[in-house]
């Protein structure tokens, strides 16, 4: 067993309000500099919808992530061969005009007009060429527009539906819509890695977090399209390609990232995964149809005391697998089995799992013309609710919807459960009854209720400590080190020449 | 023209702005070492112009090594008039497939708004140089037949006795002054390699071929076993 630990996260999709805080967190802290404009490390789509870059789900025409080969694996558009024979032109590259063209306002106008007979005006200028424009598209133009033609009728994950399904999903009335807000996955069979002929794209060992050295990016571009949440973004002014750092000097300094930290929603969770490394391979190379259980089988459980000795073996610090106890990714994704990869298909073997929306609130208006939660009638409805299970499924689950029901199921006997115990307009008896069917305790759901509605930061972020602070303590062999690192300096203090 | 500037001093030059240079380069501002790549910005001319371009450069210079490390053997084989004639074609498509290329990127670059801000000094001295080169590659092989011979009996000495150390000019001092500007704009392109985007065929990623695909990086690794 070779024992690692990986950062991950948990974005819980009912909480999410789609108020784009954590965009402009993040864009305020990375990507708000030239020739990285039209980046949005974070962005928040509407599904259904095309999202950003437009159509990015759609790996026929941008080829990312892996495919199955026989027992292995293949990048679908890159790779050795394909790679370097696509290097002078790279036919699966999305470009500029794929996600937007940036631009800004002439606000100066405002104030330096001269005086005439008009309002001066502040016209739009792109951020590129410098030159009036007028906007086309933007990273969140699709924004609450869940049942619009361009955007929603659009979404890739509607090729599963029958028309008539299509149909009833975009009627006015039954119009159904949720926020999907998406970082890069930090993925434990990162394709993006994979793809990079200079090497300069890399998985730290201790946290998992995905970087490209920016010294060693060459511009080949060929982390563009194997990364098929098309997470990885190409600087046009420096010539170099640029990702989410998941905030790593925050996460170093114990804060969690900068959108998580911001959420608005409370919807984001992040905290530590063991997993099994040896069996990377076998498992992303699985038949689809194990893909979602077969990953989720990889995490270890952090109070095994197996795991926790071979953990150790591994050179994994105490701090970190007392930290991975208490993670609240390991309740959601594997206590409770409530959250979700998305797009296992892809099999890059995702670090961000996402709690399903329970799409609608379960209601109905009654006689008197008030909202009324409609109990056991609802329940019974499960398997047909106003969302296709099979679009959820498309999202989450490679097209499994038996997996998606009894999330769904689960997710709602906690909202049955709670409705009991505070307003108590249920039968215990409906309750119990929905619970067994759930599979869910009392106290599970308590929990689960607990951690989704009232965690506190510390809860909600579980931050495993660097140890950059104590890297030469945590060493055994501290004597080989004495006297060997200066002051200040990373390196042997070399005596110049 | 004056031989021992251009014949002798240049080439030592530029051999030694290129070791130096790219060296620094790469060392001390590996930041910007990059192909700069503009595809991001406009893609459609970018295929019609880059990849008949490199493909043909590639082509062009295996065929110059060739020349200067086995001229017994192309001479060889030149000695049949077909294959001689084989040979001078093809070498003479794929200038020309360069030359359709380098034009189609440059006039690209002109017609896209968005790569004028991309575009530097270096580049369009870069096109400059490249244009002339093959330019003057092409006429070579079109008016002073047939290069390939001649190629190694004159050239393959001449750059040989500048590897010894021991310049042999009489030969190339009497050469047409079109083949001339062809050596010498050789001698700047090379010598001009660490200031330019050149830089990144020099970082072309050979390791690529052999390394695993995950790379994984340990600040220290504890292990205990
Ligand atoms: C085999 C090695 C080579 C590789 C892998 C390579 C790769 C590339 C790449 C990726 C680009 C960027 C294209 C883009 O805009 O997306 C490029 C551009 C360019 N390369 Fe190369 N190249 C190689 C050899 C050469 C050679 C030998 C020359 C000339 C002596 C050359 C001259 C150029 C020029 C002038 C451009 C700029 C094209 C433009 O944007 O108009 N390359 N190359
Ligand atoms: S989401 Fe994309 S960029 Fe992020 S690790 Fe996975 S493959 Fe790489
Ligand atoms: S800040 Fe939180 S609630 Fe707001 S859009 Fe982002 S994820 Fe959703």
């Amino acid at each position: 067993m070779d024992i690692r630990s990986q950062i991950s996260m948990v974005f819980h999709l009912d909480k999410c309000i789609g108020c784009h805080t954590c965009s402009i967190a993040c864009k305020n802290t990375w990507t708000d500099r030239k020739g990285a404009e039209y980046m949005w490390w974070n962005n928040v789509e509407t599904k259904p919808g095309t999202g950003y870059p437009g159509k990015w789900e759609d790996q026929e025409a941008y080829k990312g992530g892996w495919e199955k080969n026989g027992d292995s694996l293949k990048l679908k558009g890159v790779g050795k061969v394909k790679g370097l024979k696509k290097m002078f032109h790279n036919t699966h590259m999305p470009t500029m005009d794929n996600y937007y063209e940036p631009w800004t306002y002439q606000y100066e106008k405002l104030f330096d007009s001269p005086e005439g007979d008009d309002q001066p005006t502040a016209e739009p200028v792109s951020l590129v060429t410098g030159e009036k424009m007028t906007p086309k598209a933007g990273p969140n133009w699709d924004d609450d527009l869940g049942g619009s033609p361009e955007y929603a009728r659009n979404d890739v994950n509607l090729k599963d539906l029958s028309p008539a399904e299509r149909e009833t999903m975009f009627q006015l009335e039954r119009m159904v819509m949720f926020y999907l807000p998406r970082i890069c996955n930090h993925c434990l069979n990162p394709a993006c890695v994979a793809a990079c002929p200079s090497g300069a794209i890399y998985k730290r060992g201790e946290d998992g977090i995905v970087l490209v050295n920016q010294e060693r990016c060459r511009a080949w571009r060929m982390c563009v399209t194997a990364c098929p949440y098309k997470k990885v973004y190409f600087n046009w002014h420096t010539g170099k390609s640029e990702k989410c750092i998941l905030c790593y000097p925050r996460l170093e300094t114990g804060q969690a990232p900068a959108c998580m930290h911001s959420c608005v929603g409370r919807i984001r969770y992040l905290g530590v995964m063991l997993y099994d490394a040896d069996r990377l391979k076998e498992v992303a190379s699985c038949d689809e149809k194990d893909l979602v259980k077969k990953q989720l089988d990889l995490y270890l459980d952090p109070n095994d005391p197996e795991v926790i000795a071979a953990a150790k073996t591994c050179g994994i610090p105490d701090s970190t697998i007392e930290a991975a106890q208490k993670s609240p990714v390991w309740k959601y994704v594997k206590e409770w089995g409530v959250a979700l990869p998305l797009h296992p298909e892809f099999r890059t073997l995702p670090s961000l799992f996402y709690v399903m929306p329970l799409l609608p609130a379960m209601a109905q208006i009654n006689d008197d013309n008030n909202y009324h939660n409609v109990g056991s009638a609802l329940w019974d409805d499960m398997d047909n609710p106003r969302l296709p299970l099979k679009y959820l499924a498309s999202l989450f689950s490679a097209g499994d919807t038996t997996i998606i029901g009894n999330i769904l199921k689960k997710l709602m006997s906690v909202r049955q459960y709670r409705r009991a115990v505070t307003v108590g307009d249920i039968s215990w008896d409906d309750v119990d009854k929905i619970m067994l069917e759930s599979g869910l305790t009392p106290d599970v759901a308590e929990d689960i209720y607990r951690l989704t509605s009232l965690a506190r930061l510390e809860e909600r972020f579980v931050i495993p400590p660097a140890h950059r602070e104590e890297a030469i303590e945590m060493m055994e062999e501290t004597h080989i080190h004495k006297g060997s690192t200066g002051f200040g300096f990373m390196k042997k203090p070399k005596r110049g020449l | 023209m004056n031989g021992v500037f251009f014949f002798i001093v240049l080439p030592y030059l530029a051999t030694l702005s290129l070791l130096l240079g790219s060296i620094y380069r790469y060392r001390f501002s590996g930041y910007q070492v990059s192909s700069l790549s503009s595809q991001f910005l406009e893609s459609k001319q970018l295929y019609f112009g880059s990849r008949p371009f490199h493909w043909g450069l590639i082509f062009l210079f295996f065929g110059h090594l060739a020349a200067f490390l086995t001229p017994r053997a192309v001479l060889a084989w030149n000695q049949v008039p077909l294959r001689l004639y084989i040979l001078e074609f093809t070498a003479f498509a794929f200038g020309f497939i360069v030359l359709a290329g380098l034009i189609l990127l440059i006039l690209r670059r002109i017609k896209t708004k968005r790569l004028r801000v991309v575009t530097t000094w270096m580049d369009i001295f870069v096109y400059i140089i490249l244009l002339t080169q093959v330019v003057t590659g092409l006429w070579t092989a079109f008016f002073f037949r047939w290069g390939s011979s001649w190629f190694a009996l004159v050239l393959t000495p001449y750059l040989r006795s500048v590897f010894k150390l021991n310049p042999e000019i009489a030969a190339v001092s009497q050469l047409p002054v079109a083949v001339q500007i062809h050596i010498i704009s050789a001698f700047i392109l090379i010598g001009m390699i660490p200031f330019t985007r050149f830089m990144h065929f020099l970082v072309y990623p050979f390791t690529y071929l052999w390394r695993p695909y995950q790379q994984v990086i340990w600040n220290y690794r504890n292990t205990k076993n």
